[in-house]
């Protein structure tokens, strides 16, 4: 055996420790930490794999923003258990029925996913094969914005409908004002000391990995969610703040990779073979152009899904 | 029946088919640029239009007889998308566009922007989130590829749940996440078997999977996973316990769109994976069990109606008890046999009147609600006299719940019974004619004191244009009774045969 092969079973050993320790964890704010160190992980799985996309998207969105998120939510149950909520825990029948489930699938999928065929029919060749069409080098960003752009544009359309059902939560009077708090609310000195130092290191990282994404591992996903990331670490510093829901230039934004992806695909009816297709020798810097307001777009919508619905009108 | 379908070159009229999804994705995003009222103006601007385009998809592949394919970006599956309409996507894409616009015309009394406000919270989350569920519905209807057709279910998803807690009372929001949970725990067990069958295969092409697929431990297990989620988005009895908080509790429009709906969007993928994905798999044992566990849908959700104090709540229960009957179709779509084009015509024709017929009376129940200030069964003495026009509607509706001729819901129910016997299965038909009998004693419940000569005053009078809208509704559910022969014809447009042996 291999020292790679026992730094292998090591890590896959470490990564089923740390999901048993998430499920188990009683506390919210533990199970969080369990949930954000799996995932950072995992990513190190998909690296191992040589799926390096895939593990800068889980270390990114999988771990890093959803992180934040159920921070933020165990953070307001805390609030709400200790003004003495009530704490409805489900039967312990109901509770080992759905652990025998949750085993039984496991259990199950384990058992198919061995007989699965190896090699495994692929798509990769094929992948391959059309990559001089699209004038890119990394087949990922050619599946993900040439083959199936139609899959991905509707997911950031997915992004614009989760931000309205956030927003939708919103109390009536607050409806044009602005969540999280405004500037200034935090003066914390070393936190605003990062938020000075990292962002401009952050930023430059951000439109690196969209730019390489062309040709090599990365793409407006990670990108943006980095960008995303600089953004909140100065809001939670209180040196930015979140603009009104109200803001055209906040709308502007959120929409504008999914309508410039959707205005570019359209137009292949007139200058290309039909819908979604791009015309010869245009595809990389079409793909480019759609890349750089999807980057924006997600860059400002997951800070907007961070920071919930709008709970306070802004001052003008 | 016609042959399996070319995988893989556009046809006459595939333009139509991407038209039909991006104009509503299209309205989505202008709708939440221009706020405001311009949300209202866009939606209600772009239904007839996108009506029309439902209609002419229809006109298209009722001249060819054959599936209409649109191939996305040129690339050809298994590398692209494509885009596929047959007889029965081209008459839910109807019925969408044909609810969806009800319910927004409906809707203009309650989520119209109120004077002297630029914008406000629930009418532009209402009119955004209605054409999400339009797009999201089309994209059901017409993909042709089971992970375009996973993001079809979580763009529904993110359309449906906020629309549950609009109005934003605590109920309401524990109704939406119990929902939600549901939702999202489906959309997972689908995709986990979408990536064992790329993984199996390596294509997620419909057409190119059908061709590939044989009866294998991978293959059940990705079909039971991906059973079980939409299973769980339909509400299918004993998945059912988010359904009646959630469409009970929501505004009137959004229940309708809701009930007649969404929870279809989740079915007709169902029927796509069993009859599209995997129809060279025998599953008579799946299919009983998906008919049994209708059944109990049927009595347990009739029961329940039966016993239920308000309105909207007995609606939502016979939901329950309704979408029991879709899945009575699929024992009896097997093989090669004579009833199976009965049945499969009784199963779509269930889905169709069943939606004109539940909007119908959500938007009915609304208004009583509206009218009243409330929906409590026993109080509803004598609202025949003074809502006459509703009343009528929501018996309408009710009629072809029950069954009962002339009316889509007898034509349903004869189809399914006629079929039932003819497969020599008559208990799928006797479970059919209880559940029938049921539906009468529940809406008995509520026809029977409305209608009695009790003097009942009005906190206001319901708006006359909305009650036709209910009305409308109703009165095309009735219609669908008078479907000639070429109706059910249409409907067997790209059905590829089951495998299986004739009983």
């Amino acid at each position: 055996m291999s020292i790679l092969q026992i730094l292998d079973i090591g890590l896959a050993g470490l990564v089923l420790a740390v999901a048993a320790w998430t499920v188990f964890a009683r506390d919210a704010f533990a199970a969080v930490v369990g949930f954000v160190a799996y995932g950072l992980l995992l990513s190190l799985v998909w690296v191992r794999l040589f799926a390096v996309d895939v593990a800068l998207t889980e270390a990114a969105i999988g771990s890093g923003v959803t992180g934040v998120l159920l921070i933020g939510a165990a953070g307001r149950l805390r609030k709400l258990e200790a003004s003495g909520g009530d704490d409805e825990l489900p039967g312990a029948s109901l509770r080992l029925f759905a652990a025998a489930l949750c085993i039984f699938v496991t259990l199950v999928l384990a058992g198919v996913v061995l007989s699965l065929p190896d090699p495994g029919p692929t798509l990769a060749p094929e992948a391959a094969r059309h990559l001089a069409e699209t004038g890119l080098g990394n087949p990922i960003t050619a599946v993900l914005l040439s083959y199936r752009s139609f899959d991905t544009m509707l997911e950031k359309v997915v992004l614009v409908l989760a931000v309205v059902g956030v927003w939708s939560l919103a109390a009536d009077q607050y409806w044009g004002g602005a969540a999280g708090n405004p500037r200034g609310a935090e003066p914390d000195g070393t936190r605003a000391l990062l938020a000075q130092v990292l962002p401009p290191l952050g930023i430059l990282i951000g439109i690196h990995m969209v730019w390489v994404g062309a040709d090599e591992p990365g793409g407006a996903f990670q990108g943006g969610a980095i960008l995303a990331a600089m953004w909140m670490i100065t809001m939670m510093a209180g040196l930015t703040e979140m603009p009104s829901i109200r803001s055209r230039l906040l709308r502007l934004v959120l929409v504008a990779g999914p309508a410039v992806f959707v205005a570019v695909g359209v137009a292949g009816v007139a200058f290309a073979s039909g819908v979604f297709a791009y015309p010869t020798g245009f595809a990389k810097p079409l793909i480019l152009f759609i890349e750089a307001f999807m980057t924006l777009s997600i860059a400002v919508t997951l800070p907007v899904l961070v920071a919930g619905p709008p709970k306070r009108l802004r001052q003008q | 029946m016609n042959a399996a379908p070319i995988a893989s070159a556009s046809t006459a009229g595939g333009s139509l088919l991407w038209l039909a999804i991006i104009l509503p994705v299209v309205g989505i995003l202008a709708s939440l640029l221009s706020g405001g009222r311009h949300a209202e103006r866009i939606a209600l601007l772009l239904m007839p239009t996108g009506f029309g385009i439902a209609i002419a998809i229809a006109i298209f592949l009722w001249r060819s007889g054959q599936p209409l394919v649109y191939v996305i970006g040129g690339f050809n599956p298994p590398l692209g998308i494509a885009l596929r309409a047959d007889g029965f996507s081209a008459v839910m894409l109807v019925t969408t566009a044909l609810i969806v616009a009800a319910a927004g015309f409906y809707a203009r009394a309650i989520f119209a922007t109120p004077p002297g406000i630029t914008e406000a919270r629930a009418p532009l989350t209402f009119w955004i989130l209605l054409q999400a569920i339009w797009a999201s519905l089309n994209l059901v209807f017409l993909g042709g590829d089971l992970f375009n057709l996973y993001v079809a279910i979580e763009l529904l998803t993110f359309a449906a749940v906020p629309l549950v807690c609009l109005d934003s009372r605590a109920e309401t929001i524990s109704a939406a996440l119990r929902y939600l949970l549901f939702a999202l725990c489906g959309s997972v067990f689908y995709l986990l078997g979408v990536a064992l069958l790329y993984g199996a295969y390596g294509t997620l092409d419909i057409v190119l999977l059908s061709d590939r697929v044989s009866s294998e431990p991978v293959v059940w297990v990705a079909a039971g996973l991906m059973t079980a989620g939409l299973l769980a988005k339909t509400a299918l009895f004993p998945l059912h316990l988010w359904l009646p908080p959630a469409h009970a509790n929501a505004p009137a429009a959004c229940s309708a769109v809701l009930s007649a709906l969404v929870v279809k969007g989740s079915f007709f993928l169902i029927v796509r994976l069993w009859f599209g994905v995997l129809p060279n798999v025998p599953h008579e044992a799946v299919s009983f069990i998906l008919a049994a566990l209708g059944s109990a849908a049927i009595l347990f959700g009739s029961v329940l109606a039966l016993q239920q104090e308000r309105l909207k709540l007995l609606i939502a229960y016979s939901t329950v008890a309704q979408i029991g009957y879709l899945f009575l179709m699929f024992p009896l779509v097997q093989g090669p046999n004579l009833w199976v084009a009965e049945a499969w015509s009784g199963g779509i024709m269930q889905t169709l009147s069943h939606a004109f017929a539940k909007a119908a009376m959500f938007l009915a129940a609304g208004l009583i609600a509206e009218s009243l200030g409330h929906d409590r069964i026993r109080d509803l003495r004598g609202i025949g006299a003074v809502m006459p026009m509703t009343l009528f509607a929501f018996g309408l509706g009710g009629l072809s719940l029950m069954g009962l001729p002339p009316s889509g819901g007898f034509l349903a129910k004869w189809l399914l019974l006629k079929a039932s016997i003819e497969a020599g299965r008559p208990i799928w038909g006797a479970v059919m004619l209880s559940g029938g009998l049921l539906a009468a004693g529940y809406l008995y419940r509520v026809l029977a004191p409305a209608l009695s000569s009790d003097i009942l005053h009005l906190k206001a009078p319901p708006r006359r244009s909305r009650e036709a809208v209910a009305l409308a509704l109703a009165l095309t559910a009735i219609a669908l009774g008078f479907a000639p022969k070429a109706f059910f014809d249409f409907l067997q447009i790209g059905r590829v045969a089951v495998a299986g042996g004739s009983s």
